[in-house]
C-alpha cells in the first residue's frame, strides 16, 4: 500500500478522500443515531442522577473530541513544521473549527448535566473550565490563521503557537484542578461517572463516541479538501495575474 | 547585549515610551474595583490578590506591542536578527527590558495598592514575591505572542487573545499563593509551581519567539 | 414514544436540543464552504482554459 506519506501528495489526498470522506460521514452518521436513540430511548434512568445521565452520550463522546482534535492539531502542526508538507498543515487548520465546536458541545452539556445537582447554569469545576481555557485556545489559533494574509507564514506561525499552546493546555489542566481543590465545597463536583457503570449504558456510549471519532474524520477530511482547492484557486490567481 | 537592553529601557522611558502607562492603569484598576463591587473592606480582602494579579496581567499586555514592532517597522529587527547575538538573545533582553519597565515597578507598588484593596497583611509579602517571580513569565509569554503578530497591522486585540489563555497557569499560581498566604496558610506549593513556569518560559520561549520572527521577516 | 424525563426533562432536552443543533449547524458549514470553493475553483480553471484555448 505504501507508506501514509503518499497521501502528504495533494493529488493523492484527494482520491483517498473521494471516497473516504462520504464513507466515513455515513458511517458517522449511523453510529451517532444509534448511539443516541439507544441512549435517549432505552436506558433506564440513573438512581442518583435521574434522566440527566442520558446526557453522557452526548458529553462524553465531545469531550473526548474536543481533546483528540487538538493532539491531532499538535501532530498535524509538527508534521508540517519538520516534513513542510502542505496538507498537513491545511489538516490542521481544518479540524481547529470542529475541536472549537466539540469544546462548545462538551460545555454545554457539561454545565446543563450538573445544573440540577448544582442548582447554577455553570460551575466553576476544573473540569469545565479547562474545557473553557481549550475553547479559548481554539479560538486564538482559528485568529490567528484569518489574520495572515501569506499561507506560509500563516501555517508555520499557527503550528508554532499550537506547540507552544498544548503545553501551556496541559499546564493549566493541573492549574485548574489545584485552583479549585481549595474550595470547601468538599466532594469533587466533577461529573465524571464515578458510579461504575455497567453494559446498559456503556455500549450505547461506545457507539456514540466511534460516531463523533468518525465525524471529526469526515469533517477533517472535507475541510481540508476545501482548503486544498482554495491554495489550488490562490495558485491560479496569482498565475493568471502574473502572467497579464 | 547590554547596549540593547540599554537602549530598549531608555525608548521605554521616553515620553510616550510608555513606562508610566502600565502603573497608572494598575492605580486606575485598583480605584475602579471598588467602585464596581461596592466598598465592604471585607469583601474587597478577599478579591484583592486576584485583583491585583489581574491588573499586573492587563498592565502587562498593554505594551506588549512595543516589544518588537517599532523595530520591525523601521527594519531595526532585520538588523538585529543579522548581528553578532543570536535572535533568541535579542528576544530574552526585549522580554527583559519588558519587564524591568512592566513587571518590576508593578510589584513594587503593588503593596500600596495591596493597601487600598484591604489585603490581609501576611499576604503582602507573598504579594510582592509571587509578582516579582510571575511576571517575568508575563513578560516572556508577551514577547512570544508578539513575535507571532509582529507583522500585523492592528494585532493589538489578537496578541490578547493569543497570550491571555497562556497566562492562565501563572495567574492562578500567582493568585492562589497570594490568597493562601492572606489566610495564614502555607503559599509555598503554588509559588514554586508558578516560578517553575517563569523558569521554563524564560528557558525556552526565546527559541519558539526567534523561530516566529524569522518567520515573520522572511 | 418519549422516555418520561422526569424532573429532569427540561435539562435533558435542552443538551440534546442544542448539542445537535451545534453539530448540524458544524456540518452545514463545512459542506456550504466546500461547495463554494468547489464551484469557485471550477469557474477559475473554466475560465483559465478558456482564455489559453482562446490565445492558441
Amino acid at each position: 500500500m505504501g507508506s501514509i506519506w503518499e497521501y502528504a501528495n495533494p493529488v493523492k489526498f484527494m482520491k483517498l478522500s473521494d471516497w473516504l470522506m462520504p464513507l466515513s460521514a455515513l458511517l458517522a452518521a449511523g453510529a451517532i443515531a444509534t448511539g443516541l436513540i439507544w441512549g435517549f430511548f432505552l436506558t433506564p434512568d440513573d438512581f442518583r442522577q435521574g434522566s440527566t445521565v442520558k446526557i453522557i452520550f452526548l458529553h462524553v463522546p465531545s469531550a473526548l473530541m474536543a481533546i483528540n482534535a487538538w493532539a491531532m492539531m499538535l501532530v498535524a502542526s509538527l508534521v508540517w513544521l519538520i516534513r513542510r508538507h502542505h496538507v498537513s498543515a491545511l489538516a490542521a487548520r481544518a479540524a481547529a473549527p470542529v475541536g472549537a465546536v466539540m469544546t462548545l458541545i462538551a460545555l454545554f452539556t457539561g454545565a446543563v448535566w450538573g445544573q440540577p445537582m448544582w442548582g447554577t447554569w455553570w460551575a466553576w469545576d476544573p473540569r469545565l473550565t479547562s474545557f473553557l481555557i481549550l475553547f479559548l485556545f481554539y479560538l486564538g489559533y482559528i485568529a490567528l490563521w484569518s489574520a495572515i494574509e501569506d499561507p506560509d507564514t500563516a501555517a508555520d506561525l499557527t503550528a508554532v503557537l499550537c506547540l507552544v499552546g498544548s503545553v501551556f493546555a496541559v499546564l493549566s489542566r493541573y492549574a485548574a484542578l489545584f485552583w479549585n481543590q481549595g474550595l470547601h465545597q468538599g466532594a469533587s463536583l466533577s461529573v465524571a461517572p464515578g458510579t461504575r457503570m455497567d453494559m446498559t449504558y456503556k455500549l450505547p456510549l461506545y457507539i456514540s463516541m466511534t460516531g463523533f471519532g468518525l465525524l471529526f474524520l469526515a469533517l477533517v477530511l472535507a475541510g481540508t479538501r476545501t482548503q486544498i482547492r482554495a491554495r489550488r484557486a490562490r495558485a491560479l490567481l496569482a498565475r493568471e495575474r502574473a502572467r497579464a | 547585549m547590554i547596549a540593547l537592553l540599554v537602549r530598549d529601557l531608555r525608548l521605554a522611558l521616553r515620553a510616550g515610551g510608555g513606562f508610566g502607562l502600565g502603573l497608572g492603569f494598575f492605580l486606575i484598576l485598583a480605584v475602579l474595583v471598588p467602585l464596581g463591587v461596592g466598598p465592604d473592606p471585607q469583601v474587597l480582602g478577599l478579591i484583592a490578590p486576584g485583583i491585583l494579579w489581574i491588573g499586573a496581567l492587563l498592565a502587562c499586555l498593554l505594551s506588549l506591542d512595543r516589544i518588537f514592532a517599532l523595530d520591525f517597522e523601521d527594519g531595526s529587527l532585520d538588523l538585529l536578527a543579522t548581528s553578532p547575538i543570536p535572535l533568541e538573545g535579542v528576544v530574552a533582553i526585549k522580554a527583559l527590558a519588558h519587564w524591568i519597565t512592566t513587571g518590576l515597578p508593578l510589584a513594587l507598588a503593588a503593596p500600596v495598592l495591596a493597601l487600598l484593596l484591604n489585603l490581609p497583611g501576611p499576604g503582602f509579602l507573598t504579594l510582592v514575591l509571587s509578582l516579582l517571580l510571575g511576571t517575568p513569565a508575563l513578560s516572556m509569554i508577551g514577547a512570544f505572542g508578539a513575535a507571532l503578530t509582529v507583522g500585523l497591522k492592528r494585532g493589538g486585540l489578537l496578541v490578547s487573545l493569543l497570550v491571555l489563555p497562556l497566562y492562565v497557569p501563572t495567574l492562578v499560581f500567582g493568585a492562589q499563593a497570594v490568597v493562601r498566604a492572606a489566610q495564614g496558610l502555607d503559599p509555598a506549593t503554588p509559588l514554586v509551581l508558578m516560578t517553575g513556569i517563569t523558569a521554563g518560559s524564560v528557558a525556552l520561549l526565546p527559541f519558539a519567539a526567534a523561530f516566529a520572527l524569522r518567520i515573520n521577516l522572511r | 414514544m418519549m422516555p418520561d424525563l422526569g424532573a429532569y426533562a427540561g435539562p435533558v432536552l435542552l443538551a440534546y436540543g442544542v448539542s445537535l443543533g451545534l453539530l448540524v449547524a458544524l456540518v452545514l458549514w463545512v459542506w456550504l464552504a466546500g461547495r463554494r470553493t468547489q464551484r469557485d475553483l471550477a469557474a477559475l480553471e473554466a475560465r483559465l482554459n478558456r482564455r489559453e484555448n482562446a490565445t492558441d
